[in-house]
């Protein structure tokens, strides 16, 4: 089922959390609301699913094209997983996975035989059927969270929306549950939406991101489209590192061609730290010399922070470990620094 | 990028193991240890040992010929009647004041939970005179029930309202911060997976409270049986009708009939150990339950 919002609007108090937002999830796709604290997301998720509502008269929200804005949670057909899980600490996993089936009215709620079934395909499903006794204390973080997915899989909903599903975890869970997730979506293929403040875990799994930034939208593309042509400073500094460089400086650095690294209006250069290219300093040529100040090698890549002799502005580079080795690098040394791929804005876009 | 291929999610939560405590001298824990054993014995064992002593100091006979004489039976009447509608009222009470003050937000909810511990910041003497100054026959409704017939000051309807203003906070108060630690995340999950909200209150939020709100009433009970100040101003102390457990010991003892003061409040004090053992039992089951 597609999931679309139109003008959404919402305030609590005096403080805006949603000004205008319109989002649009096509059926079957798994997308990412994607932003920092703050921006919204979690509101818009909540509000998607009937737990909030938009401010009155300010948008509506289609499922499939029909207006739901008025329903409540439980006429959604949503299967909504909470942060922290939510599941009921006193009732057992079997019992958790059952309840959307339990509280049905009579004629609509299946036979005893029925539910056990169901219950148990489903945490077959997420890999758990050996826990069903447990209760929630008893379970990791990661299996809680597969747990919640069950029972929110449990009413068969049409939509799955998911309140940063992996936040909790530990860094290695995580990645292992995300990898997992993007497997289940295509297994199911339900339409789905993560909230998430993670980029790396949106860019890795999202068919779609959508970036949110201080109750509005700021981009919506795949993964590849934010990452490679950000549509503000905003998404481009949210997505990865990135130095921000003063232009008139840089006129020795940068390249012709392709990403030539024109600033934009507001006089700005925006640069990844692996799209620049070192060579040694005596070797001349063209490129900025800069100092070495720090060398930080542990890990996959070498990051260094540089810099810039003339302009004493700083610049971080990450280049590989190989790469370091052969310009035989210390501290305090010279180098020369060029820009390989570059990205300005131009200042009209909207805030 | 490869996806692993061991089993995922192996990973589990280290069980955390309480720390060492930590050493003291001997002579240190022991002194400690001892003072407060003393303190205990001379200020709570000791009493309690002379409650039961006296009680049975005329033989069981006599004991039991107190207990059973009708103004006493009908002050253990009064105040299990008593008990029977402050402490179910309470738990009305107290289970939506906790409810709306930890689950929602509204204008006066910090004004709601001041009031809720009004009756423990007031002496109880006090709580007991409100209700003469409101409902005594020269208060602001005195006039108006006497026409109507109507008798609170000095009746049991005048012991009931003081009892439940007085026990009024202990549900409350023991639920509040359990609901608000608890959030309103189960609710909400509950909702979604389409429970109404009488499915949601009966299955989801009761559950997970039960066994503060069990604590609560205990604490409730104790109170509701054992108030004294407040019910002694509104009961006017007639023998066989306004005359509760607490206020009939008063009446045996100036009485100098303290052999009998003491068979009634041994009753009372047996309560309070039944209170405790069961308070205990329920802190047992609260920390074995998972």
């Amino acid at each position: 089922m597609s999931i679309e919002a139109h003008g959404i609007r919402k305030k609590f108090g005096a403080y805006t959390a949603l000004d205008g937002v319109d989002l649009n999830v096509p059926q079957g796709k798994l997308v990412a609301l994607l932003g920092p604290s703050g921006s919204g997301k979690t509101t818009l998720l909540r509000i998607i699913a009937g737990l909030e509502f938009p401010d009155a008269g300010s948008g509506r929200v289609l499922f499939h094209g029909d207006d739901v804005t008025d329903l409540p949670a439980g006429k959604r057909k949503v299967g909504f997983v909470f942060q922290h899980y939510a599941l009921f600490r006193h009732m057992s996993v079997f019992e958790n996975v059952a309840f959307g089936l339990r509280v049905r009215r009579r004629r609509d709620r299946p036979s005893a035989a029925a539910i056990a079934e169901r219950a148990h395909r489903l945490l077959e499903l997420v890999q758990l059927d050996g826990l069903a006794g447990r209760f929630p204390s008893q379970l990791s973080g990661g299996e809680r969270q597969r747990v919640a997915l069950a029972r929110a899989l449990a009413v068969e909903p049409k939509v799955l929306l998911l309140d940063e599903p992996f936040g909790a975890l530990d860094a290695r869970v995580r990645k292992d549950l995300r990898r997992w997730l993007r497997r289940f979506h295509d297994e199911i293929q339900l339409t789905t939406i993560f909230v998430t403040h993670d980029q790396e875990e949106a860019l890795e799994i999202a068919d779609e991101v959508v970036i949110m930034n201080k109750a509005h939208v700021e981009q919506v593309g795949t993964p590849q489209q934010v990452y490679d042509r950000p549509a503000s400073p905003f998404v481009y500094q949210f997505l990865g590192n990135v130095n921000v460089l003063k232009a008139p400086a840089l006129a020795g650095a940068r390249r012709r061609g392709a990403g030539s690294g024109e600033p934009g209006t507001d006089g700005l250069i925006y640069v990844r730290p692996h799209d620049i290219e070192l060579t040694p300093h005596d070797a001349g040529g063209d490129g900025l010399s800069a100092i070495v100040r720090h060398i930080h090698a542990a890990g996959p890549h070498a990051r260094l922070l540089l810099e810039q002799v003339q302009s004493r502005e700083p610049v971080e580079v990450e280049i590989s470990r190989s790469e370091l080795a052969e310009l035989n690098l210390q501290a305090n040394d010279l180098v020369r620094f060029r820009l390989r791929q570059t990205h300005s804005f131009d200042e009209d876009y909207a805030i | 990028m490869s996806i692993a291929t061991t089993a995922p999610f192996t990973t589990r939560q280290a069980r955390t193991v309480p720390p060492r405590a930590t050493r003291d001298p001997a002579w240190a824990r022991w002194t400690l240890t001892a003072v407060a054993l003393a303190f205990l014995a001379f200020f709570l064992v000791l009493p309690l040992v002379v409650v039961f002593a006296e009680a049975f100091s005329k033989g069981a006979a006599f004991f039991m010929a107190t207990i059973r004489e009708p103004d006493a039976r009908s002050a253990i009447w009064l105040t299990l009647f008593t008990v029977a509608i402050a402490v179910p009222a309470n738990v009305v009470f107290g289970i939506a004041a906790a409810w709306a003050i930890a689950k929602f937000r509204f204008p006066g909810k910090s004004l709601l939970t001041t009031l809720i511990d009004l009756p423990f910041a007031v002496s109880p003497v006090i709580s007991g005179l409100v209700y003469v100054l409101v409902f005594g026959a020269q208060g602001w409704l005195g006039p108006w029930l006497i026409d109507h017939n109507v008798r609170i000051i000095f009746a049991v309807p005048g012991i009931v309202l003081a009892t439940v203003f007085v026990t009024f906070p202990f549900v409350a108060r023991e639920l509040i911060p359990l609901m608000q630690a608890q959030g309103t995340d189960e609710e909400y999950s509950a909702v979604t997976l389409g429970a109404n909200g009488w499915q949601t209150f009966w299955r989801v939020t009761l559950p997970n409270i039960r066994w503060g709100l069990f604590y609560g009433v205990i604490l409730c009970n104790a109170r509701a049986m054992g108030e004294f100040g407040a019910v002694s101003v509104v009961s006017g102390h007639i023998r066989g009708e306004t005359n509760t457990m607490p206020l009939h010991v008063e009446i045996l003892y100036n009485e100098y009939n303290s052999a009998g003061a003491f068979a009634v409040a041994s009753l009372l004090a047996l309560l309070a150990l039944v209170t405790l053992v069961v308070k205990s039992a329920i802190e047992w089951r609260q920390n074995a339950a998972p």
